[in-house]
């Protein structure tokens, strides 16, 4: 009973103060009706494929909301912004299979009123949707296919590019091996089509920035169980005689994006090597220890809301809805056609807690920025490094320049 | 030779005025050891060490000099600092992640930035108790009040607004869109502009306070440097409202700009990654803190020279010199 008093009185006054805010909410409708109007709309769809997987160690298995959960964060920071302008920004995610059918899901989403697509699909699903998307007009920001093919050969004109190339990350990490005057490698690689690629980009930056790839090896997938019992002393005995008889080299290079043997290199080579690529020393987007250029407050931001660390596709994403929301905010217009003719112009820079504004090469479209190389801990460096120069940015010595593109559609 | 002629100078200068200017105390919050370095402003020589709370950023001093002030963001909490004994004598409960504040003209209440929760958080001071909170922007951080006290401006880094907010009413009542990670708000002092830094856009805005509205955008270009590299931070205005000082970032340099034509006058070489500043109330120096080479320097204010270099703790982030 001694209780019930307090209780009832500031039940009571919750009543009354409701009671004021509803009377001044209702004040300041009639003072000011173009601010109580509804908000106008941004309706972001997400497209993703995605199943469980394995990998080889359980700390690399992609979290079930990985992307979906940085484009959520940035939904939340563009709303805070969207309170001030009367904008209210919406996302819609669908997943399908690996192998599912990303015309029917991008009919779905469009059909709920979809103005602009992220999608975290293959080369081929994006393909397979683009051509639509730009006859409805909507803008397409590829977050997750890191193939070089789609800034390139089969580039769009409504196909923005935040995910970085494989081209860009192998730079990112040549120039740094560079800079550390670690100049001849050797090349360990899979036997699936996206371990060919990294491959394949990882030669392109050999050739572009003074490395040698001294050796090769292929590492063929004998579709072995990724996890046994046993695994860890066999892998001990197996490592160092897969890299017995390489040449002298002063750094193992890894292309293992299937996830076949690359995490089991280093510490377990012939001889002692450093090991980088998809292994050892990675780079990457985004790296979840980044504290450097306000990091740490989107960090914050993001383990609050999704209760684990911020990986490079939750980055991507993140980077993805904010250049959405920041072009809205500046053009004061939820029209995709203004939206993408504010990206495209001089004026448009987004940032993205990398230490600059990130602006899109307009040649291809792709997202300019520095990349991260970092061990499973911690950040060693970032790239571009100091000395590698160039006479527009900096930035365009990662990845494929505007004299090299195969872009021809702009 | 040249390092020998600037011994001498500096020899001359402190020689010249140790005997009319007075020594002030200068705090300086060090973001990465959790410290506060206290350096005499004549002889500059850190005079002691503090042991603070974590991640100490921004810092400022009551009016009557015996309070510090001081923002511990991961404890979530503004601790009080007595200037004569150095403890930490209580707290004030400024809501999550205190950034950077600014203290009201009278003193009495402080106004803070809560960088991980969108609000702006205004405390009683006497009372030690929050008065009100105020949604603002993604990530708000510069926070500068009118000479009257009677607006407060608060920037928001990801949102990219100056918030203009009535201190009588809290309400937030015009929202100026600058440029990217607007990073600190500085008034004139006839309190008729405020000066916005933009981080990452590489700007100052100076907005029209009257019509809230922007009226002029500086922009800096140094030879042989980048433009991404030039990021302005911290903003100071002296007190007769002819010059102002821009920190920029990892530019290494302190930008001198004449406030009747906006034109940059001088660019101060200092440490590196400069972010914030403060004048000595006598306005004999100007003192930038530089995150990345671990010191404070002093800038003469009459020639725009730097004087001197002090070495301080772990990535100083804030700095402000006792009034007395």
């Amino acid at each position: 009973m001694k209780r019930a008093a307090p209780r009832t009185l500031a039940l009571s006054f919750v009543i009354v103060l409701l009671a004021f805010s509803a009377s001044a909410a209702c004040a300041q409708e009639a003072e000011n009706p173009g601010e109580a109007a509804a908000p106008a709309e941004i309706r972001i769809g997400y497209l993703r494929a995605y199943e469980p997987q394995l990998a080889l160690s359980v700390l690399d298995i992609p979290p079930e909301d990985i992307g979906i959960a940085g484009a959520d964060v940035a939904i939340g920071d563009n709303n805070t912004t969207g309170r001030f302008l009367g904008q209210e920004f919406i996302l819609e995610a669908v997943t399908i299979p690996f192998d599912g059918d990303a015309a029917a899901a991008y009919r779905d989403l469009r059909a709920g009123g979809v103005q602009f697509l992220l999608t975290d699909i293959s080369a081929e699903q994006l393909l397979s949707i683009v051509d639509t998307a730009a006859e409805d007009g909507v803008l397409v920001f590829n977050v997750g296919a890191a193939d070089g093919i789609l800034r390139e050969e089969e580039c769009r004109a409504n196909l923005f590019h935040i995910a970085p190339t494989r081209s860009m990350l192998a730079d990112a990490l040549a120039q740094y091996l560079v800079w550390k005057q670690w100049r001849r490698w050797v090349l360990l690689y899979g036997s699936h089509e996206k371990d060919r690629r990294f491959a394949d980009a990882l030669r392109r930056a050999a050739h572009r920035f003074g490395g040698e790839i001294v050796a090769e090896k292929l590492f063929e997938d004998t579709g072995t169980a990724r996890r046994t019992d046993t695994g860890v002393t066999l892998i001990q005995r197996h490592m160092p005689v897969f890299t017995q008889d390489l040449p002298e080299h002063d750094v193992v290079l890894v292309a293992d994006e299937s996830e076949v043997f690359g995490t089991y290199v280093p510490y377990r080579t012939w001889v002692p090597r450093p090991v980088a690529g998809t292994a050892g020393l990675v780079p990457s987007a985004w790296h979840p220890a980044s504290e450097q250029w306000g990091g740490t407050q989107i960090q914050n931001r993001f383990e609050k809301a999704s209760g684990r660390r911020m990986l490079s596709k939750d980055m991507s994403a993140w980077t993805a809805v904010r250049v959405i929301g920041e072009a809205a905010t500046r053009t004061g217009s939820t029209d995709p056609a203004d939206i993408d003719a504010f990206i495209r112009s001089e004026d448009f820079s987004i940032a993205a807690f990398k230490g600059q504004g990130l602006t899109f090469r307009p040649w291809n479209r792709q997202l300019r920025q520095p990349i991260f190389l970092g061990d499973t801990r911690s950040v060693i460096s970032t790239s571009p490094q100091e000395g590698f120069l160039h006479q527009v940015s900096e930035l365009d010595t990662l990845g494929v320049d505007e004299p090299e593109t195969q872009c021809r559609r702009r | 030779m040249p390092s020998r002629i600037m011994i001498v100078g500096l020899g001359l200068a402190v020689g010249m005025s140790a005997g009319s200017a007075l020594a002030y105390e200068v705090y300086v919050s060090n973001e990465r050891d959790n410290t506060m370095s206290v350096v005499d402003s004549e002889t500059m020589e850190v005079l002691r060490t503090v042991e603070v709370g974590q991640r100490p950023r921004g810092i400022t001093v009551s009016r009557d000099g015996r309070f510090i002030y001081l923002c511990a963001s991961d404890d979530d909490t503004v601790e009080i600092i007595d200037t004569e004994t150095y403890e930490i004598v209580g707290t004030l409960p400024s809501g999550p992640d205190p950034e950077l504040f600014v203290l009201s003209p009278d003193g009495e209440t402080l106004y803070v930035a809560n960088e991980d929760d969108n609000l702006v958080t205004v405390i009683d001071i006497a009372g030690k108790k929050v008065l009100g909170e105020i949604p603002v922007g993604v990530e708000p951080e510069g926070m500068g009040i009118s000479p009257d006290g009677t607006t407060l401006v608060n920037t928001s880094e990801t949102t990219n607004m100056a918030h203009f907010i009535d201190t009588a009413s809290h309400e937030n009542t015009h929202n100026v869109l600058v440029d990217a990670r607007p990073r600190f708000a500085e008034f004139m002092p006839d309190g008729e502009e405020v000066w916005v830094s933009a981080e990452i856009g590489g700007t100052v805005a100076v907005i029209d306070n009257a019509t809230r509205e922007i009226k002029h955008k500086i922009e800096f270009e140094i030879p042989g440097m980048r433009s991404e590299s030039i990021q302005p931070v911290g903003v100071r205005i002296n007190k007769d409202g002819t010059k102002a000082y821009v920190a920029l970032g990892p530019a290494n340099r302190v930008a001198v700009i004449d406030t009747e034509t906006y034109e940059v006058e001088k660019y101060v070489l200092v440490g590196q990654r400069v972010w914030q500043l403060a004048f000595t109330p006598d306005e004999k120096y100007i003192i930038s803190t530089n995150g990345v080479s671990n010191d404070i320097t002093f800038i003469d204010v009459a020639s725009d020279e730097p004087v001197h270099s002090v070495t301080v703790g772990a990535e100083p982030w804030g700095v402000v010199v006792s009034p007395k």
